[in-house]
């Protein structure tokens, strides 16, 4: 009928992944309002969304490929740069949004009781929606090439390469989402450095260039270690060769990913009780 | 039947002092030597050692004065903050108002804000559907629904927000003094909701408030709390007995000379006089009353130009109504040694009961002496009004000269 729930001093440290699937329903309440009010009172709205990365886009069209000459392999430049801008935008958007999340909220994490996680899972799930969207534009000009141009997409491979890119880099935002926004509550630091930190980490990000690019075998090296370059690799490679291409994955990946989304967690877990009295 | 709430030995810890509301990592980096040196926090007990259980059906009050702890027990039930020690035991669904309109967002509209502020208040989206006519029905603004609620005035978004709360299928209900805004009517109609949610459909409530005669209307057994230390629990009609009483008790005096605050600029005495300079130890609402101040200045050279205050608070620790020297333009200036100054009341205008005053003497921004609580003072029935009448009786208000008339 009931069940019982004890308040203790410490909880132990459970995931809690039990309490947030009964608490669902909220995450998409919390979503859905961060979607609702973003774009209120702004004349243009949602085409917002599709507007920003296919500006970006035109912009490194015009720079790198017919500017600077780069090459980018049998992928026309859009589609090229559209794969790593959307991947990026979707990383950059769950972790800001994340680790602003908790302050953000503060007034209600105050007054309600409910599992903080929702808080930075939200952010995550309204930049996917965006990400959704601005797929859109990928479609579009895919489906301009292909008709226009005659290049034969494999749509299948593509789809599942996307769901591919797009759990590394959710993995990958939830770890250092959840471990800004805890470190946030406490340090007010983090507005400042995020900024800073996410332009560094767009640098050691083949958005603009891929891999193969770089001759400098260090700079291979830390590429590698970044999960969002398999991402966007992952992407990538499939519209380049046709089938479903993970070749650039290397062994330490899914060991990096693992070890920032259960750091993260850990941090979050720990500190989240006492949200409330420092926040 | 096991009780729905069982509270056994909690305590709760605040660290005062070094840690600031937000820190730098600066400022950690600074406080790092003192940590070294066995630098240690302050720590403030909010609560210490509450024991009690509320059964199903029960409503409890919690009172007490400000800063008793009321508040921070109320989040600890709610699991808003953990306790520091001892342990809470909740059987049921928890519904806690402690601020109605939680999470309510300006651009969203009425019907939106129904749908998330329900949400976090823990009803599923079903539920929060099949009750949204209800819901809208009690709020009254069925009108405006589907309008973005910052064109809501604040009573409605009030009355929105305590509908939805209203209307939460919840085992236990925690609320926080929320019912102390709003108009009359609505508060009626508030008290009557919670009533019948209690009595008739069994379920049990925590209430906090200052104004007793809320906790006394909705609830039957109180706990009374000081300074974070549980004094009593039993029939409220009781605590709210006790709870005057020990407040009287423990500052029952008209002028406390411990309560100084500095040494340099003291305040030797407060007296209250009537019309002819005779010590009052009890006055009436409405009599001339003269208060004399007497200062020592100990910094060994004249003060001039200083701000003398006096500040009546009610026992619940609101601000009632202040004395200010200055309000007729006055140069006070403090000789070296005692000082003593008079401030006169045609018409003293707190409503019976009791208050508490604080004495103040500033001058621009620096504060030479603020006594806080300097001394109690007994208020009782008078003619204010030539016909001994007093508006809102019993709630400790000030009183304000009115002419009535039909046009």
């Amino acid at each position: 009928m009931y069940k019982e729930i004890v308040i203790k001093p410490l909880n132990s440290l459970t995931t809690g992944w039990k309490e947030i699937w009964q608490y669902r329903e909220l995450l998409y309440f919390f979503a859905w309002k961060e979607v609702k009010v973003r774009y209120k009172q702004a004349f243009l709205g949602v085409i917002w969304t599709v507007l920003q990365p296919l500006a970006m886009m035109l912009i490194f069209v015009l720079i790198f490929s017919k500017g600077l000459g780069l090459y980018t392999g049998a992928i026309p430049a859009p589609l090229y740069y559209l794969c790593g801008l959307l991947i990026w935008n979707l990383f950059n958007q769950s972790i800001t949004g994340a680790a602003n999340s908790m302050v953000g909220n503060a007034n209600i994490i105050k007054k309600i009781y409910f599992p903080r996680l929702i808080i930075p899972l939200s952010a995550i799930l309204t930049a996917s929606f965006d990400f959704v969207i601005s797929l859109l534009i990928l479609i579009v000009f895919g489906l301009y090439y292909s008709l226009k141009m005659q290049l034969d997409f494999e749509v299948l491979p593509l789809i599942v390469s996307f769901g591919y890119a797009y759990l590394i880099t959710v993995v990958l935002a939830f770890g250092i989402g959840t471990l800004l926004s805890a470190i946030n509550v406490k340090y007010r630091d983090v507005r400042y450095a995020l900024p800073f930190f996410v332009q560094s980490l767009f640098f050691i990000t083949p958005v603009m260039f891929d891999n193969e690019s770089l001759n400098t075998s260090f700079l291979r090296v830390v590429l590698a270690l970044n999960p969002l370059h398999h991402a966007i690799s992952a992407v990538r490679n499939t519209l380049e060769s046709g089938y479903l291409n993970l070749s650039s994955i290397s062994w330490t990946m899914p060991f990096i990913l693992l070890i920032i989304a259960i750091s993260g967690l850990f941090v979050f877990r720990k500190t989240e009780a006492y949200f409330a009295d420092i926040v | 039947m096991k009780p729905t709430i069982d509270i056994q030995g909690v305590w709760k810890a605040y660290n005062i002092g070094a840690d600031r509301k937000y820190k730098s990592i600066r400022d950690t980096f600074i406080q790092l030597p003192e940590l070294f040196r066995g630098y240690k926090q302050e720590t403030f007990w909010a609560l210490q050692d509450i024991n009690f259980s509320v059964a199903p059906g029960e409503s409890v009050g919690i009172i007490g004065r400000n800063g008793a702890g009321k508040s921070t027990l109320l989040k600890i039930l709610s699991r808003i903050t953990p306790p520091t020690k001892g342990e809470v035991t909740l059987r049921g669904r928890v519904a806690s108002l402690l601020e109605v309109g939680t999470g309510f967002h300006p651009e969203l509209t009425g019907r939106e804000n129904i749908f998330f502020n329900g949400s976090i208040l823990g009803m599923h989206y079903a539920e929060i559907k099949s009750k949204f006519d209800e819901i809208v029905d009690f709020s009254s603004v069925a009108d405006f629904i589907d309008t973005p609620i910052k064109h809501f005035s604040s009573g409605m978004q009030l009355r929105l927000a305590f509908s939805v709360a209203a209307h939460l299928d919840a085992e236990i209900l925690l609320i926080d003094e929320i019912l102390t805004v709003g108009d009359a009517e609505f508060q009626k109609k508030c008290i009557g909701k919670m009533d019948s949610i209690s009595k008739g459909q069994g379920r049990s409530i925590v209430f906090v408030s200052h104004n007793l005669s809320q906790v006394k209307q909705l609830t039957t057994k109180s706990l009374l709390i000081d300074k974070g230390i549980q004094q009593s629990i039993g029939p409220t009609d009781e605590m709210i007995h006790l709870y005057h009483e020990n407040i009287l008790n423990q500052q029952w005096k008209l002028f406390d000379k411990e309560r100084n605050q500095s040494e340099d600029v003291e305040f030797n005495n407060c007296t209250f006089l009537d019309k002819a300079y005779r010590p009052l130890s009890q006055f009436e609402t409405g009599q001339p009353v003269h208060v004399l101040i007497e200062i020592q200045n100990n910094t060994g050279k004249k003060l001039e130009n200083v701000l003398a205050g006096l500040l009546f608070r009610n026992i619940q620790g609101s601000p009632m109504t202040g004395f200010s020297s200055n309000v007729h333009g006055l140069k006070l200036d403090l000789d070296i040694g005692e000082n003593r100054i008079i401030c006169s009341i045609d018409k003293f205008p707190l409503s019976p009961g009791y208050y508490t005053y604080n004495l103040i003497l500033t001058k621009g921004s620096l504060t030479y002496n603020w006594m806080k609580e300097a001394g109690t003072i007994h208020v009782v029935h008078g003619f204010f009004f030539e016909t001994g009448e007093i508006p809102s009786p019993g709630l400790n208000t000030v009183l304000v000269e009115q002419k009535w008339k039909k046009v």
